[in-house]
């Protein structure tokens, strides 16, 4: 066949053109059925209501486990803040390996600047650096850490509360990576390694025999104490704060729970809320 | 029959040699692992036959039931509750480790971790 060269460009363009505006209109008048189709191919995300392509969202939890932690209460009890890490820290088995390297922390001090970077530290009062910043686990209502896991050995319960399944964490440390606040810890070296005279090296605060340790390469961090929760206590640092309401605890969606009270009687603050994680930390400075 | 005397030598040292794990056994026989009973109580949280088979699908499912589901109640067996845990349920009337658990594991040459992170209860005061 002979085809100037004219006639094929002109015959290319309109096939391309007709090629573009084919697949707007099929999806224009078949909207139904192509996203019916791709759920479909999604296989996992089946039965879900689709998110959007991008937006990690993990649903609400009716009953959200939150807690308010008043720096200012902190500041006027010297060592209260102290007394909370250690309580926590001897109630979970929580080692000290005396080097920053190896660090294993469930709850931790820091100033206020490393606390909140992204506040504005422009003409910042020089004195908020001084205050007791307590920092946790966010349990974050949208957690991007148990997304994350390639095993689920991390995840939020019933109670919104982002839970580790340390039988089946197989070390990765992808929800290291992933957590923003830093509140997940490695197990670099074996926390049980003892003395010649059967004593353990790392239990600063002495064993609790309650409570069982972690081996080596796993990751850990604070769980909101559910072992307590169960038999009605507190967690371990509510209950260290004793009466000086220094840190209330609950569910943050019940409005009638102190904690809701506290919440909206106070102006609050959460570390990095610009992350979208929901946490369900909050402080008052 | 052609070398009657080599044969029938050679045929005894085969079936010597072939039936040894046998003879071996039969001589160097393991004890049967004899389990610790528990002085507390008489009933288990399931039958003998299953725990002694199934005891580990059992211990999984109540780790998946409490820190999964938060399934916490108290298991009754003839009116006395039992925790759903390890440490805190099966180490309360079994509660030496090398004479209940390690005495079947170490014949049956299998090696949980159980023990990395658990603590059986004479380790307490260390």
């Amino acid at each position: 066949m002979d085809v100037k060269r004219r006639n094929f460009l002109k015959i290319a363009g309109l096939s391309a053109a007709a090629g573009l505006g084919a697949s707007s209109a099929f999806t224009q008048l078949f909207k139904g059925d192509a996203l019916a189709s791709e759920e479909g191919h999604g296989g996992e995300t089946a039965g879900h209501a689709a998110p959007a392509q991008g937006e990690h969202k993990a649903e609400d939890t009716e009953f959200q486990y939150g807690m308010v932690i008043d720096i200012p209460k902190f500041a006027a009890n010297k060592g209260l803040a102290e007394k909370c890490i250690a309580a926590c820290h001897y109630e979970h088995n929580v080692p000290d390996f005396g080097n920053p390297k190896d660090e294993i922390k469930w709850i931790w001090l820091d100033d206020y600047e490393h606390s909140f970077p992204d506040a504005s530290q422009y003409k910042r009062n020089a004195g908020l650096n001084d205050l007791p910043v307590l920092l946790t686990c966010n349990h974050c209502a949208n957690p991007p850490c148990v997304r994350a896991c390639p095993t689920q050995a991390t995840f939020k319960n019933d109670h919104g509360v982002v839970i580790m399944d340390f039988h089946r964490c197989i070390g990765c440390r992808f929800c290291m990576a992933a957590c923003p606040y830093g509140a997940r810890s490695f197990n670099w070296r074996n926390p049980r390694e003892q003395y010649a005279n059967g004593n353990y090296k790392f239990f600063k605060h002495g064993l609790n025999p309650n409570y069982p340790t972690r081996m080596r390469g796993v990751v850990e961090k604070c769980n909101f104490c559910p072992e307590r929760l169960a038999v009605g206590k507190p967690p371990a640092c509510v209950e260290a704060t004793g009466d000086t309401k220094a840190m209330v605890f609950g569910n943050i969606n019940d409005p009638n729970s102190e904690i809701a009270k506290v919440l909206n009687s106070n102006f609050t603050i959460q570390r990095n809320p610009a992350a979208g994680t929901k946490p369900s930390v909050f402080y008052i400075i | 029959m052609y070398d009657k005397g080599k044969v029938l030598t050679g045929l005894a040292i085969f079936v010597a040699i072939v039936t040894f794990p046998v003879w071996y056994d039969l001589v160097h026989a393991q004890h049967v692992p004899k389990l610790e009973k528990p002085t507390l109580s008489k009933k288990c949280v399931a039958d003998i036959a299953y725990m002694r088979t199934s005891h580990m699908v059992l211990l999984d499912n109540w780790r998946n039931e409490v820190v999964r589901e938060e399934k916490r109640k108290m298991i009754d067996v003839e009116g006395k509750p039992y925790a759903k845990s390890l440490q805190m349920g099966c180490m309360k009337c079994h509660p030496d480790q090398k004479k209940f658990c390690d005495e079947c594991h170490t014949y049956a040459d299998v090696d949980p971790f159980c023990w990395d992170c658990h603590f059986q209860p004479q380790k307490e005061t260390k």
